[in-house]
């Protein structure tokens, strides 16, 4: 690919007025010698919020790392180049020096809000902990500062979660005390690297304003690392975009998202799922699954006493009707009790109510021997392609576990297995390899192989491309759009992703709590949302002013809520 | 449409490999430390020795020969006679055997039926309380105790003796076992074999067990050094091996008076149990690092 020569403005050399300026930083790996970032140059304004955008592997976060010092030791160093925080250059710094420029002018927010945060200390302490280390302040302003920090960062209640630990609060609310314990000293730059994606989307809405707010008040720079356009579309003024640790193309936001130079870019931003639902008929199958009154209850069976154990409704009077041949999506945040209902439905778990009627028979009511025969009409993929697949066993041998148990032979077994790998588009050739040799999307498109070897009715897709990057995402969707068209088998796709759902599912249904609040054909869902969750949900995808596979924004009267 | 044309362009493969081999890399990385192979070697020669024990210049191991008790090492005896002018490298030489057996007949044992009770366990839950609550029970008897009960209660012959080494092992395995079978049930292809219909020993035999085998192997050469302990502990207090089978343990033992006149009716038995232990200590560090890297010293 055609390296596009990154010219920075102000120009190359000039580094003045800019908070970060990465001059020509390359990392490689010790020892091996191999770059993962390569010449790699930026510049982060004050105010300004850019975001660097990637697949996984493409070096986005090793750039973080390197500019924060942080660059695991022992693997990786920082080979050329200068990464500079208001003049000083990073990679040249000591580690005393670094430690206090990590204090004082930069400081970064993790994904994972539950690991950045030390689980045996409240986090009142945490952040006064930064406040103590860093400045000289008797204990009772110390205390005043880190409460008007939580108020600022929105936290409800700050006298009293200042004395709270990590576990007893939301994943938003700890985020919030991350990106506090990250501004308190006030950083010149802030690294914020995949700060949202952990996060439901209505809590991601939240967190993206309260960064955006807070830059404006301090004059924060931010350097956000992420691999959702989405989230990009929302914040970014300047956008960079990196592919295999080289600089691909870098823009102002529009010029990026409307007008990509690159076929990679272009690649790329066509691939991210826009919240526009898909043209398509309605099903007219047959049913083949029908769901009642399904309910599950989560009990506590340590309880003493009986009756005196918790209970957690985690679903409760869910009806569904899944067609031949439609993709039926459920969407939900996390703890929608979405996962649940699937994980019922293949029957992992037991309902603890209603009925699913698979053709004629009421598979809830089965156990043991008799589920079986059902074990064969209704196979599951999971999300996680590396952990779906034995990594002791061959791709072969997994994919032909459920013929032999249902008494097919080896050979003939072995014949259909190569047929499906077919249909999934990979060669017969991989059964004699094992998981680990393959990429994340093969690995997925192995899942889907072993699931459609059994020549299920229903095929249940549990956040089944949650894990991937964008374009393989898009394949794999691709595939069960195939997949669905090829064999008419009703697929069930559970999601957290309305706008992944907006691209496959024929019908949506929404759950919220363990209960459906709405269900209806994918573009009067998305379009002409009837429950105030679903307009909410809809309202807080990252992304929805975007018609990213057509480069332009949504006019403004036709944003999918019409509000 | 044919469903796989160029629409789906990352099929491209890597060659085919053997199965993970970084364990059996690490491992042969690990026999060339020269403590490791010392061990190996002391190991081998002992193994040697209690399996070719009646072509090694000894004599019957309990033949009593009034005529020369206590005789000195290296004058006529190898390693000298006791005090019932038995030859004690013969003696050593044949408890060796038993040493041997108790070892790895204790590991054997104990890594079989906890491994299968660990599995009950771990994968019902039902057995799990009942199965742990017995487990914490045994372990909250010290072992030796529980041997010498074990032994005085049902009268002391080597099948009761390997017994009570064998049982205060096993709690350690299963639950050793268990946590692994916990850690590994949830995990998706576990489930994904369960929705193919697998049926159940096969599902755990095929899924679950092969990730308990790097914590047993290890675990079992730590059984093996701590069994032979427990054995000469027995065999020393009178409470194990019958005295007319010849152990390290009990040669000890009845040095016990003696051992200010010829020390070496201790030193003998003495040094070849705790260089056996030692070499089966070694080993099982070794084994862990090549098998467990994130225990692994740093290399």
């Amino acid at each position: 690919m055609a390296q596009q020569q990154y010219t920075p403005y102000p120009p190359a050399g000039d580094t003045s007025g800019a908070v970060l300026a990465i001059r020509n930083l390359s990392v490689e790996v010790i020892g091996g010698g191999q770059r993962v970032v390569r010449n790699l140059s930026l510049d982060v304004h004050a105010g300004e919020t850019v975001c660097v955008v990637g697949e996984s592997g493409s070096g986005k976060s090793v750039t973080s790392l390197a500019v924060m010092g942080l660059l695991p030791e022992g693997a990786l160093r920082i080979a050329g180049g200068s990464a500079r925080v208001e003049g000083e250059d990073v990679a040249t710094a000591s580690p005393r020096r670094l430690r206090e420029l990590r204090a004082t002018r930069m400081a970064m927010v993790f994904q994972e809000p539950m690991t950045a945060l030390n689980p045996v200390h409240t986090v009142g302490r945490q952040v006064d902990e930064v406040l103590r280390l860093h400045r000289r302040m008797p204990s009772a302003e110390r205390r005043q500062r880190v409460l008007d920090m939580f108020r600022s960062v929105h936290l409800p209640d700050v006298e009293r979660l200042y004395d709270a630990y990590p576990h007893q609060l939301s994943g938003g609310q700890r985020q919030r005390i991350v990106i506090a314990m990250a501004l308190i000293l006030e950083p010149r730059l802030l690294i914020a690297d995949e700060p949202t994606t952990a996060l439901d989307v209505t809590t991601q809405k939240q967190i993206l304003a309260l960064i955006r707010e807070l830059q404006q008040k301090h004059r924060t720079a931010v350097l956000f690392i992420t691999h959702d356009f989405g989230v990009v579309a929302e914040i970014a003024d300047r956008i960079v975009v990196m592919n295999r640790g080289d600089l691909v193309e870098a823009g102002t936001r529009d010029d990026i998202l409307a007008r990509p130079g690159q076929p990679y870019t272009r690649r790329l931003v066509s691939a991210v799922p826009s919240l526009v639902p898909v043209d398509r008929p309605a099903p007219r199958g047959e049913p083949v699954l029908r769901v009642q009154g399904l309910g599950r209850i989560y009990a506590d069976r340590r309880a003493l006493w009986r009756g005196a154990g918790r209970r957690v409704v985690a679903a409760a009077d869910v009806d569904l009707t899944l067609r031949k041949g439609e993709i039926l999506g459920i969407v939900g945040e996390s703890g929608s009790g979405k996962s649940t209902v699937a994980r019922c439905i293949v029957r992992l778990i037991e309902p603890s109510a209603g009925r699913m009627l698979l053709g004629g028979d009421d598979i809830a009511a089965l156990s043991g021997a008799a589920l079986r025969p059902l074990r064969r009409r209704i196979q599951i993929v999971f999300q996680d392609p590396y952990r779906s697949l034995n990594p002791r066993r061959t791709v072969g041998d997994s994919i032909i576990e459920g013929l032999l148990n249902f008494g097919m032979s080896r050979s003939q077994a072995l014949a259909r297995a190569a047929d499906t790998l077919g249909v999934v588009g990979m060669s017969p050739d991989a059964m004699r390899r094992y998981p680990h040799q393959f990429s994340g999307g093969q690995r997925q498109r192995i899942c889907v192989a072993r699931a459609l070897v059994m020549d299920p009715e229903v095929l249940v897709a549990d956040e089944a491309v949650s894990a991937l990057d964008v374009s393989v995402q898009a394949q794999v969707l691709e595939l069960l759009e195939q997949v669905r068209r090829r064999t008419g088998v009703g697929v069930l796709f559970i999601t957290h992703d309305l706008r992944v759902a907006a691209q496959i599912c024929d019908t949506i249904a929404v759950m919220q709590r363990g209960r459906v609040v709405e269900t209806g054909a994918a573009a009067t869902v998305l379009t002409r949302p009837s429950h105030d969750y679903t307009r909410a949900l809809i309202d807080a995808a990252p992304g929805r002013g975007w018609d990213f596979r057509n480069f332009r924004p949504l006019a403004a009267g036709a944003t999918p809520t019409g509000v | 449409m044919p469903p796989h044309t160029d629409a789906l362009p990352d099929a491209a493969l890597p060659d085919a490999q053997p199965a993970p081999s970084g364990a059996w890399r690490r491992l042969r990385h690990e026999l060339k430390s020269p403590p490791v192979l010392l061990a190996l070697a002391v190991l081998l020669l002992v193994a040697a020795t209690a399996l070719l024990a009646p072509w090694l210049g000894t004599v019957d191991p309990t033949a009593l020969n009034p005529g020369s008790r206590l005789k000195p090492p290296f004058a006529g005896f190898l390693l000298g006679t006791d005090a019932f002018g038995r030859d004690v490298w013969s003696r050593v030489a044949y408890g060796a055997r038993v040493s041997l057996a108790a070892g790895l007949g204790a590991a054997v044992v104990s890594v079989a039926t906890g491994l299968v009770i660990g599995v009950l366990a771990g994968w019902f839950r039902w057995l799990d309380g009942p199965i742990m609550r017995t487990m914490d029970a045994i372990m909250a008897i010290p072992g030796i105790l529980l041997a010498i009960a074990l032994v005085s209660v049902t009268g002391a012959s080597l099948t009761t003796v390997l017994v009570a080494i064998t049982l205060p092992e096993i709690p350690r395995v299963v639950r050793l076992v268990r946590g692994q079978i916990l850690s590994v049930r949830g995990e998706p292809y576990v489930e994904a074999a369960l929705a193919l219909g697998t049926p159940l020993p096969l599902l755990l035999w095929r899924h679950l067990v092969p990730s308990t085998v790097a914590p047993l192997t290890v675990q079992g050469t730590y059984v093996f050094a701590s069994a032979m302990l427990t054995e000469a502990i027995l065999s020393f207090l009178g409470a194990g091996i019958p005295p007319e089978i010849p152990s390290w343990g009990n040669i000890m033992s009845e040095g016990r008076m003696y051992f200010r006149m010829l020390p070496g009716l201790i030193l003998f038995p003495g040094l070849f149990l705790s260089l056996t232990v030692l070499s089966v200590n070694l080993l099982g560090d070794a084994l862990r690092d090549a098998l467990d890297p994130k225990m692994a010293r740093r290399l």
